[in-house]
């Protein structure tokens, strides 16, 4: 189990990590779409149970309850087999059912098919033909179907996040589904790993790396398990982003001073200045569009966030409640920003719409940071602190539904929540 | 497999960080008050010019108020209090004295708020020191400022007493 996928040079380890995440929902709020996954014919015995984890996915979310399957009999494996009145009887709104049956060279087809109990119609069939590895996998592509079918917006259960585990003085940047599962360390190193940040392609992840006794940038190619320095100037070198289009990573640098923000290719090239301050300007966050980058300043005195055009420019201040305001990052639809803000001593998370100026605070820890938005808008992931301990967390974007991603050992920080998968 | 990677990983890292140790101490030094360093105003004479690192070797940054690396700070604030003028101005004139020797200004913060501002904070703080120290007239060139946010506390507590210790610049030369 516990391969190393790659050891090329100082950076490049890929072991099998030691922690799953396990994730709770401790708040739920408004009302949740009632709906029975059924156990599917044949998967008892596959390796992996494809309803579990759909009615898993949907769980989660806390805009669906499970209705209970048992006492229905026979069970519902074809659409001829279903029986509305049961599931009526049962307050169920939506009804998924679906079989596991041996195809060729040892894979397996999977067919799923998701009816609307009220209106009694059939809303989806689909059929995957998967290696029975792939069964995990395939479960989260069919809750993306059916969280789209019934609430209108992407699902995200068959993306990746990445986070920094530190144990000790031990560091390892990993990469896992956005349940948690299957997490694999991707870097492993005994200095500090900061602010990793996913590709809009989702192939490569930037991070800050302290292995040369400071902050250098540092670009990681996943599957090539190959990494590239693209900023190691005078001072310190952190706070990577890309543009959507994956041409540029915008990055603060302090080698003229304090630390302000610039650009570079990110396929290697000159370095330019987009911020020209007398502060602190960082934590740069491309908008959706490419046109904008928002970011911290305290030019003004205190620390709050501002945007300028994306090629540098004449910059706006965005935040102007309290005297720390930071981190922020924009919602997949450009309409908000997540951000870090203090009142009273306590960090919380906070977001903001922009069209309006309204901000709401999304979070009641004291020291939470680097939110990072789930690719549909729908979730904020975060670092909460837990007596202490970081802790990965997410909340609703309206701040209603919260989970807490809990981790067997060690300190969790700096989550990045990856983008869609392309197929 | 697992072992083994790990094994490597840490040698690999232990050959990295082999003169890293003595930062965590800072504090070690002589208790006698009001030291007046040496002071050398003629120059490099004192050390063997076309070696400055010998200088390194011997005791002269290690005892007496250049022992001293420390500068530590206020909550949210970067500005050096005058307590520390004096550590300052001792380094200073070591290396007005010592042309070819070049430090590093490490700045560090407290865990509170966001890591990257962090980050930024504690490199003002390096270079607040690092202002006072070109005005002292020590070579722009022979200091580079960094930080580590608070990535790096010495003190692993979540109070004011650990927060205290962790708001600091370090000064190290290189070679050390």
């Amino acid at each position: 189990m516990k391969r190393v996928f790659a050891a090329l040079g100082l950076l490049l380890f890929a072991l099998a990590a030691h922690a799953q995440l396990t994730i709770d929902i401790t708040t739920s709020g408004g009302r949740q779409i009632p709906i029975a996954v059924v156990a599917m014919a044949g998967e008892a015995s596959q390796p992996q149970s494809v309803s579990d984890v759909v009615g898993a996915d949907l769980s989660r979310t806390g805009l669906f309850r499970l209705v209970n399957t048992s006492g229905v009999t026979p069970l519902p494996t074809e659409p001829s087999e279903v029986n509305f009145g049961d599931w009526t009887a049962r307050t169920a709104e939506a009804l998924v059912i679906g079989k596991i049956e041996p195809s060729a060279d040892g894979r397996v087809e999977v067919r799923f098919r998701l009816f609307d109990v009220v209106k009694q119609s059939q809303l989806a069939s689909f059929s995957y033909v998967v290696a029975p590895a792939q069964l995990r996998a395939t479960a989260h592509r069919i809750a993306d179907v059916i969280y789209e079918k019934l609430t209108g917006d992407k699902g995200v259960f068959s993306t990746k996040i990445t986070y920094v585990v530190k144990r000790g003085t031990r560091y390892e940047l990993q990469v896992a589904d956005a349940d948690g599962f299957n997490a694999q360390s991707v870097l492993a190193s005994n200095e500090p790993i900061m602010s990793p940040t996913w590709s809009p392609d989702g192939s490569r992840i930037a991070y800050v790396s302290f292995d040369q006794k400071k902050p250098i940038v540092v670009v990681q190619n996943l599957a090539q398990g190959t990494t590239r320095i693209v900023a190691q100037y005078r001072g310190n070198n952190s706070a990577p982003a890309w543009s959507p289009d994956g041409k540029w990573l915008a990055v603060a640098l302090s080698k003229d001073g304090l630390t302000q923000i610039y650009r570079i290719p990110a396929g290697g090239g000159q370095v330019e200045r987009l911020t020209d301050s007398s502060g602190i300007d960082t934590q740069p966050n491309y908008s959706p569009d490419g046109q904008t980058i928002a970011f911290t300043s305290d030019r003004g005195g205190s620390p709050q966030v501002y945007k300028m055009p994306a090629n540098g420019g004449a910059p706006q201040r965005l935040t102007f409640e309290g005297s720390y305001n930071v981190g922020p990052r924009y919602s997949p639809d450009g309409k908000y920003i997540a951000y870090v803000q203090r009142d009273a001593g306590r960090y919380r998370i906070a977001s903001m719409e922009l069209a309006t100026g309204q901000f709401q605070v999304l979070t009641d820890g004291t020291l939470d940071d680097s939110p990072t938005y789930a690719p549909n808008g729908k979730m904020v992931l975060y670092e909460a602190s837990v007596g202490g301990r970081g802790q990965l967390a997410a909340v609703s974007g309206d701040g209603r539904v919260r989970q807490r991603l809990t981790s067997a050992a060690g300190d969790v920080q700096d989550p990045s929540w990856g983008p869609l998968p392309t197929n | 497999m697992k072992k083994l990677a790990l094994y490597l990983m840490i040698a690999i890292a232990a050959a990295a960080c082999a003169s890293h140790e003595q930062r965590t101490e800072p504090q070690v030094t002589d208790k006698s008050t009001g030291v007046t360093p040496p002071r050398s105003t003629t120059g490099s004479n004192t050390v063997n010019p076309t070696n400055p690192n010998a200088a390194l070797t011997g005791n002269e940054l290690h005892s007496g108020v250049l022992a001293k690396r420390s500068v530590y700070f206020d909550f949210d604030s970067n500005s050096v209090k005058d307590e520390y003028r004096g550590l300052i101005q001792a380094h200073s004139r070591y290396l007005n004295d010592h042309r070819d020797s070049h430090i590093r200004i490490e700045g560090n913060c407290d865990e509170r708020g966001s890591r990257e501002y962090n980050l930024a904070l504690g490199q003002r703080r390096a270079e607040a020191v690092k202002k006072i120290m070109t005005v002292l007239g020590v070579n722009d060139g022979s200091i580079e400022t960094v930080s580590y946010g608070e990535e790096k506390p010495v003190a692993q507590g979540h109070d004011e007493n650990a927060w205290a210790q962790n708001r600091r610049a370090d000064i190290k030369y290189r070679g050390e």
